[in-house]
């Protein structure tokens, strides 16, 4: 029996726009367990950044609850979700959001920065095991600008590792890459999770959703379906039957 | 150890953008240095005055006379004959607020001794003419007070004429020389003291019994001045008062709008020369202190292009659990370590502009300790006061907003 890891209840988001509310949000529940690998999908403007914004407490609902690892987050100050965001969710953006001109390692360990329990070496040893496990270990010292995508997205995905979260969540992370690439991250996330990561990941993509385990789809607000995979993709074996480039 | 972890990120951060955090440094850099090399430079001709002119006796007190009317006419300071030896004695004898007394004649001329002669100035004075003017004896003696009454003619000679009249070597004491023709044995020779703030030799110097210079050399009766010592420096200006009193009494004066002499101290002479410099230290560094503003202003600005180009690193950064207090502390990290950087490079600079002053224009510096203080202290100031306002609004950012901005 795992323990949920994400409870939301009827959650709303409303955004007032001049006289107009914009309801991004209308009261959508569920619950995410420990382990799981979940997608969302839905088109654009259905509201899937909203609701990640909200689990990954950088937004606050309008109404409604939300539970992370069984904290009840409204209640919380600015500071104690600043906390929830360093010790309990790694963050992955479609545009990496890198440090430029900043070693992968120094991007790597820059949640432990902020967590003043963690000593240097410790951090400078997480980081590094982090940038292993996403298969950067020999490009530890180079800049954003000396990798490719792909390799910035690693990065990105060590930085969301590094703090051992309880979440990973992860905003339309291979929407800046190539099919390949996508799939070669893809993998990696499947391999995070076959390790116990729980994952939920936002995509338009229909054939990323078929790497997860379970697939919310949104629409203008509200859950239209929320099922189990039953057939899941392995990523590495469709990189593999891929057309050769070139 | 947040802190100093804070430290770090501000550090990677000023690490990235060297050039211009070097420009940035640049007003503070300058602003510091000018205010270091404009204090040493003031306090370094403040002290010289001070140290020159106490070697000439801080607290002697000169009596000379002046500034009289007679019959609504301004007299020439030099042609009056308002001294006496009476103004002389009632002072020595009444002033309890004088350690020293002596008068004062002098006349310049030829010093010849054989075949050497020399242009020079005699002093006639009493034997406590040494202590007041802090004159020390290299070899021989003074005259006696003995002497004095009798006017003997014996002299006092400094280290300039025994340079000119007796260029051999051989001790002067016991020799005569003549001055304007009239035969002094020499029985003293004083300790050389160099050149005074005014760039006079105060080594060309004879001193003979005041009775005698007044009768053989200038023939007159009256004082041409009279020098003596306050008990000490900060009761010269009591000491004035009493002998300006002394004097009236004696020459009938009621109202010291009429006085016909004038009293006035090393102190005073100090004060002014000082106040002189320390008007235009004052000056330099109020020029040196705008620098530095403008030196601030620059880091704000430079903090705010910072802050509005980082706005995506803002986000992210309280994204992975940066605390708005972090943000805070680590943009006012930077501008305190951008100004402190300046601030030491600038003290730095400072001193070899301060070294260069003095050994390229041989003018007299000190670099004091309290000037350093200052202008640090001024530097983490600027930095913490132009920091604040960029910081302040770096860290009240939403997160989603500043991850959104392009
Ligand atoms: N800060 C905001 N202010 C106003 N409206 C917003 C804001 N953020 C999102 N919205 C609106 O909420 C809806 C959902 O947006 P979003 O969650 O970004 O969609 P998705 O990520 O699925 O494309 C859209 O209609 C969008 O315009
Ligand atoms: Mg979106």
């Amino acid at each position: 029996m795992s323990k949920t890891i994400i409870d939301i209840d009827t959650l709303k988001r409303e955004f007032i726009m001049g006289t107009e509310t914009v309801h991004a949000l209308k009261g959508i529940s569920y619950a995410i367990k420990e382990g799981e690998f979940v997608t969302i999908m839905g088109s654009s403007g259905s509201g899937k950044s909203t609701m990640l914004n909200i689990l990954g407490c950088l937004d606050q609902p309008t109404s409604g609850s939300y539970k992370i690892d069984q904290v009840a987050v409204n209640a919380l100050s600015r500071n104690e979700l600043a906390q929830i965001r360093n010790e309990k969710i790694g963050f992955i953006f479609q545009s990496y959001n890198l440090l430029p001109r900043t070693s992968a390692i120094e991007n790597a360990e820059l949640p432990l920065l902020y967590n003043s329990k963690v000593s240097s070496e410790e951090r400078r040893k997480r980081a590094i095991d982090a940038l292993n496990l996403v298969g950067l270990g020999e490009r530890l010292d180079h800049t954003p600008a000396q990798l490719s995508g792909g390799q910035q997205q690693r990065v990105a995905i060590a930085r969301s590792l590094v703090n051992d979260p309880v979440v990973i969540l992860a905003d339309e992370a291979t929407g800046n890459l190539d099919t390949r690439t996508s799939y070669e991250i893809m993998a990696l996330f499947q391999d995070l999770n076959r390790k116990g990561k729980t994952i939920v990941f936002v995509t338009h993509e229909d054939d990323i959703a078929r790497f997860s385990n379970r697939t919310i789809i949104l629409k203008d607000g509200t859950i239209i379906s929320d099922k189990i995979n039953e057939d899941i993709l392995d990523a590495a074996q469709e990189l593999a039957a891929l057309p050769k480039e070139n | 150890m947040r802190i100093l972890n804070l430290l770090k990120i501000a550090w990677r951060a000023i690490k990235l953008n060297k050039m211009r955090t070097f420009l940035t440094m640049l007003g503070i850099i300058i602003g510091v240095a000018s205010v270091i090399a404009m204090l040493a430079v003031g306090e370094g001709s403040t002290q010289s005055i001070k140290t020159q002119i106490s070697s000439m006796g801080s607290n002697m007190i000169t009596i000379r006379p002046g500034a009289g009317m007679q019959g609504g006419v301004r007299t020439d300071p030099g042609e009056m004959q308002s001294l006496k030896l009476e103004d002389y004695e009632s002072l020595r004898d009444q002033a309890t607020l004088l350690t020293a007394i002596s008068p004062q004649v002098s006349g310049s001329g030829q010093v010849i001794s054989g075949a050497n002669n020399w242009p020079s100035s005699i002093y006639g004075v009493t034997p406590e003419y040494l202590d007041i003017r802090v004159l020390e004896l290299a070899e021989g003696s003074m005259f006696t007070s003995a002497e004095v009454k009798s006017a003997a003619k014996v002299a006092v000679i400094g280290q300039t004429i025994v340079e000119n009249i007796f260029p051999d070597g051989e001790s002067p004491i016991g020799k005569m020389i003549r001055f304007n023709k009239i035969p002094f044995k020499v029985i003293g020779v004083l300790e050389p003291k160099g050149e005074n703030t005014f760039g006079q030799d105060q080594d060309d110097i004879i001193l003979a019994p005041y009775t005698a210079v007044q009768k053989r050399i200038l023939a007159i009766d009256y004082l041409q001045s009279i020098v003596a010592s306050a008990v000490n420096e900060e009761q010269a200006p009591d000491a004035v008062e009493e002998v300006s009193a002394i004097l009236r009494e004696n020459h009938q004066i009621t109202n010291p709008q009429e006085d016909d002499f004038n009293v006035f101290s090393m102190e005073e002479l100090i004060t002014a020369l000082s106040s002189t410099s320390e008007i235009l230290t004052v000056l330099l560094v109020a020029i040196a202190g705008i620098s530095l503003l403008i030196g601030g202003i620059g880091i704000m600005n430079i903090m705010y292009v910072s802050v509005k180009e980082r706005t995506r690193e803002i986000g992210l950064r309280m994204a992975v659990g940066g605390k708005g207090a972090d943000i805070l502390i680590q943009f006012l990290i930077e501008a305190i370590l951008i100004s402190i950087t300046g601030g030491i490079l600038g003290v730095l600079l400072g001193i070899s502009a301060t070294l260069i002053i003095q050994n390229v224009f041989n003018w007299p510096t000190i670099v004091t300790l309290y000037s350093v203080i200052i202008s640090f202290a001024v530097c983490a100031i600027t930095g913490i006061f132009f920091g604040w306002y960029p910081a302040r609004k770096a860290a009240a950012l939403d997160p989603i907003v500043a991850l959104r901005y392009e």
